[in-house]
């Protein structure tokens, strides 16, 4: 038997749940499929909820722009879900010179794209932020960025998908993508065998395995990173947070409880067992860097932690495309650890490429075929 | 291999209930006519409903409206309690304060 739909998506987290949305929304028949029992069970639920601008390189960065501009405002009203999306501004904190530079660096790139974001110094750092530590000697500031709850974001493009009429099956494990007279058809998984016009494969690192079948490699990697989360506190500050060194991000939610992920320094060689599984060293790690940062969090109780893969792709960037050898299928995958902020955006355009339409951003410098080897 | 999950299969409408206010997560004060209503908004599983509800997120982690949410679930889908997999167990097993936790290694003062 199989089962047909206009679209069939693979990766059933937040990029597939948003496509299938931006979808379902033009009355666009949609198939999502998800290999493990829950949806959004990746990336989508285990990041730290960044929706920015700053930091990012240029080749993505007009996504963040449009999506912060013209869908994140409005999406909790759409999904009639509360995504818990603010726009306060995210403050990259420095503590040397060496980090200043860095920071200056970045800042130099996101204004000449048009970005609002400058360097400021560590007192005007402690005037939005009080609970900054002397330690910090600067920042670079930018005022529309801001963070969503990640769950809530991708549960919600989900349920809104669902309610549209999009089928979402979980536990189907994709073997192989089929084409058919030239033209990719068929999705064969280890139960069934799913059919559509156009084929939309997202499912992170694992896209990697599915796109081979037909071909095509995508020059990725995966890293496991850990995030922790404290029990609720008394509300004290809404930006997001990063630092130049990159040694811990996160921000407080409207629950009351922060975020924060962070790095022991041994991703490269994290036991791998497939799990996701946290290490002891790292949860620690990330309290010490946080302390330093934010003194008075010392007390704080963390009540959880967690870990999760980012598919890091060879150039730091993701690949959005159509591929020209496969017609009909679209890859959207190698997030590179920040694509829940511009989640909606690529929704949209890979909603876009799926109905033939003019996408709304030119995707070229995310094309699937720029990789070149150094010489 | 996992069994398949048809998230659009036809579980019934969901019909108020009169102990819907009755509160099952404590820590994060949630009911069970919030959890049944998730599950009729999609959300099959444990997991899922923990992270659309913050069920289970508290400072207890689920340990005391685990089984109750997994019973409500299995409810709802008409499944035996025993096809709803457990939520992920997560580290700590207690809440522990960041400066306590930061001292995990001897030679870190």
């Amino acid at each position: 038997m199989s089962k047909c739909a206009e679209v069939v998506i693979i990766g059933g987290g937040v990029i597939g749940c948003a496509a299938a949305y931006y979808l379902a929304k033009e009355g666009v028949s949609v198939i999502v499929l998800e290999k493990t029992d829950n949806i959004g069970n990746g990336a989508s639920s285990r990041n730290g909820g960044g929706v920015r601008q700053s930091g990012r390189d240029p080749r993505e960065l007009p996504l963040a722009m449009y999506g912060i501009r013209n869908l994140w405002p409005t999406l909790s009203e759409e999904l009639g879900v509360n995504v818990e999306y603010h726009k306060e501004g995210n403050l990259r904190l420095g503590k040397t010179e060496h980090h200043m530079e860095i920071l200056q660096g970045l800042t130099d790139r996101a204004t000449a794209c048009g970005l609002d974001v400058r360097m400021i110094d560590g007192k005007e750092v402690r005037e939005i932020n009080p609970y900054l530590s002397d330690e910090v000697i600067g920042a670079s500031w930018c005022p529309t960025d801001g963070h969503a709850n990640p769950l809530k974001t991708t549960l919600g493009f989900y349920k809104r998908a669902r309610e549209l009429g999009a089928k979402f099956y979980s536990g189907e494990t994709v073997l192989e993508i089929k084409k058919i007279k030239g033209k990719a058809r068929q999705v064969i998984t280890d139960h069934d065998i799913y059919e559509g016009e156009h084929i939309i494969l997202a499912c992170g690192y694992e896209s990697r395995a599915i796109a081979a079948t037909v071909g095509i490699d995508i020059p990725m990697r995966k890293e496991l990173i850990e995030a922790l989360v404290t029990e609720a506190e008394p509300k004290m500050f809404a930006q997001m947070l990063g630092t130049a060194d990159a040694d811990f991000y996160g921000h407080q939610t409207e629950h009351g409880s922060f975020v924060f992920g962070g790095a022991s320094g041994m991703e490269d060689v994290n036991k791998d067992n497939g799990m996701q599984a946290t290490s002891s060293l790292t949860a620690p790690c990330i309290c010490r860097g946080i302390m330093k940062y934010i003194p008075k969090l010392a007390d704080a109780k963390i009540v959880r932690t967690w870990g999760g893969y980012e598919d890091i792709c060879t150039d730091g960037v993701p690949v959005i495309s159509k591929i020209d050898e496969v017609p009909g299928l679209i890859i959207a995958c190698a997030f590179t650890g920040h694509g829940f902020g511009i989640a909606p955006t690529v929704g949209l355009l890979l909603s876009q490429l799926a109905m033939e339409k003019e996408t709304v951003l030119d995707l070229s410098a995310l094309r699937y075929d720029r990789f070149k080897a150094v010489i | 291999m996992s069994e398949v999950n048809d998230r659009s299969r036809d579980i019934g409408p969901f019909v108020p209930a009169e102990d819907d206010d009755m509160i099952i997560c404590r820590c994060e004060e949630i009911t069970k006519g919030e959890i049944r209503k998730a599950v009729h908004e999609g959300m099959y599983t444990l997991n899922e409903v923990r992270r659309f509800l913050r069920t289970g997120m508290g400072l207890c982690q689920g340990q005391t409206c685990g089984k109750l949410v997994k019973s409500i679930i299995a409810r709802e889908l008409k499944v035996s309690p025993a096809e709803i997999e457990p939520a992920t167990s997560r580290a700590p097993m207690r809440p522990i304060e960041m400066k306590i936790f930061a001292k995990e290694a001897k030679e870190v003062e």
